[in-house]
């Protein structure tokens, strides 16, 4: 049973346990515009929460994505490093940019639900 | 998001249009200008490459510069006062890219003049309109009526199919050779038609009275082939054809030899030539022809995908050292599906296929110094 969670900056945390997939919003990419590179952290690299972790970019900008939680990066999706456009086609399916294990669970609570971010977003 | 003072932003007349069309609306130059349309960067360039685009520049500056002795040469010389290109040359008909130096042979703006029989007609970048009315007025007053088309909107239409959309509206417009201008009717309309652009492509630019803009974009746009495109494709197909903004790539600390321009400016202007000199900074713009400058602007190609872009320190190693240079314009190239720069390195690093770095996230990437344009242009000669 996962939970997805949402952070202020636009990102989304899907939580199975102690592990967390982390990508950016469907809100975020639209206001990206066409993504053509997406940077992702090394595996093993030890994150803290709001360090910048990734980046992405469209044809008129860089943005960071940034650490929703403290943890180490488990895995990161090569899969979106070849194909940067994925993350406008399928920002919360396909297009995740990393796992990472939750070292304090306790840092969730600052974290947004789905109706909470609608508000944030609207 | 930077807020913005909508109040403040200036409109132009195909505002309404570009909301209608679901533009993006952001402010440049202090105007409130569409930055993309529902279609997006990306394909918005790849349609202006492949189609064509509908671009509205109607915050650049027209001026009309009428020469009081009712003899167009007289305007041309007085206008080679304040540019280092031979405007006396430039033929009934014709348009040629131009600079306003300062008295270091820095630029103070780059523009277009054409000339259209009985007057010259400039088209300024939107940012130095003001400056660059004022510069004209307090040098060319005596010999010119400096007017200010401030009534006229400006659409540019760009691309391998800009030429037929074109046609239908415009008999003459397919008889037009790169770099022709002059007045021309447009749907009925009388307008200034040149052949000439800002993207690489073959295309024109229709200046049209203010109350008739929506009216003509709209009769452009009814046509499958044409695209509304907006402020972020246009900067991505200026920089994928090598040319200058204003602002990042020329400014007033870079003269036109160290811009890589030389070729915009005409032997008739340079030592030894008939008229050589006398514009501002002539001095340091002449010992850079004759001797050299520096540094220059040179195009760069990544090696990885990553773009580089405006501001990145350029190095020769990939540790240590200090910077040799800066990119000045940068980002992804659709048409080229890579990065693609543009910065100032000193001549020595300046021979095609030099390998620099370039600082990126505190990460130095491999760059390599490349040919412009990036992409080949297909203007029609």
């Amino acid at each position: 049973m996962t939970t997805t969670l949402y952070t202020s900056d636009h990102e989304w945390l899907a939580i199975d346990g102690d592990i967390a997939t982390v990508g950016i919003t469907d809100y975020a990419q639209q206001q990206l515009g066409d993504v053509v590179f997406v940077e992702l952290p090394k595996v093993g690299r030890a994150l803290k929460k709001a360090e910048a972790a990734a980046v992405v970019e469209s044809v008129k900008a860089a943005s960071d994505v940034y650490a929703p939680v403290t943890g180490e990066v488990l895995e990161a999706n090569e899969a979106l490093a070849a194909e940067p456009a994925l993350v406008n086609s399928d920002a919360q399916g396909k297009a995740w940019f990393f796992k990472i294990r939750i070292a304090d669970k306790g840092e969730l609570g600052g974290l947004m639900d789905e109706a909470a971010y609608k508000a944030h977003t609207a | 998001m930077l807020a913005h003072d909508q109040d403040s932003l200036k409109r132009t007349p195909l505002y309404d249009l570009h909301v209608s069309l679901g533009g993006k609306m952001v402010p440049f130059a202090g105007y409130d200008m569409p930055v993309q349309y529902p279609a997006g960067v990306l394909k918005e360039h790849l349609h202006t490459r492949s189609k064509a685009g509908l671009f509205d520049v109607s915050h650049m500056g027209q001026i009309a510069l009428r020469p009081k002795s009712g003899k167009v040469e007289d305007a041309a010389r007085a206008l080679e006062r304040l540019v280092p290109q031979d405007i006396v040359a430039i033929q009934p008909g014709r348009q040629r890219y131009a600079q306003f130096t300062n008295a270091d042979g820095g630029i103070l703006d780059d523009l277009m003049v054409a000339n259209f029989g009985d007057h010259l007609f400039l088209v300024v970048n939107a940012a130095c309109k003001e400056p660059d009315e004022a510069h004209l007025r307090a040098h060319l007053s005596g010999d010119c009526v400096i007017d200010s088309l401030a009534d006229r909107a400006l659409i540019a239409l760009q691309g391998p199919k800009a030429e037929s959309a074109l046609a239908k509206l415009c008999a003459a417009a397919p008889a037009m050779t790169f770099m022709d201008a002059g007045p021309h009717d447009v749907a009925g309309i009388k307008c200034f038609v040149s052949r000439s652009g800002y993207t690489g492509e073959d295309g024109f630019e229709i200046s049209v009275p203010a109350a008739d803009a929506e009216r003509l974009a709209r009769t452009l746009l009814d046509d499958p082939d044409v695209l509304p495109i907006g402020l972020g494709a246009r900067d991505s197909l200026r920089l994928e054809a090598g040319l200058c903004l204003y602002g990042h790539d020329i400014d007033t600390a870079t003269t036109p030899v160290e811009a890589a321009l030389e070729w915009s400016v005409q032997k008739s202007r340079r030592s030894g030539g008939a008229r050589a000199g006398g514009f501002p900074g002539a001095e340091r713009i002449l010992a850079h022809f004759d001797q050299g400058a520096s540094r220059r602007r040179v195009g760069l190609r990544a090696e990885g995908r990553a773009p580089v872009r405006e501001g990145a320190l350029l190095f020769a190693n990939d540790a240590g050292g200090e910077p040799i240079g800066k990119v000045t314009s940068g980002g992804f190239g659709p048409s080229l599906n890579a990065p693609v720069a543009m910065g100032y390195v000193p001549v020595g690093l300046a021979a095609l296929g030099t390998k620099l770095f370039a600082e990126v996230r505190g990460q130095r990437l491999p760059v390599q110094v490349a040919a412009m344009p990036f992409v080949k242009n297909t203007y029609k000669r």
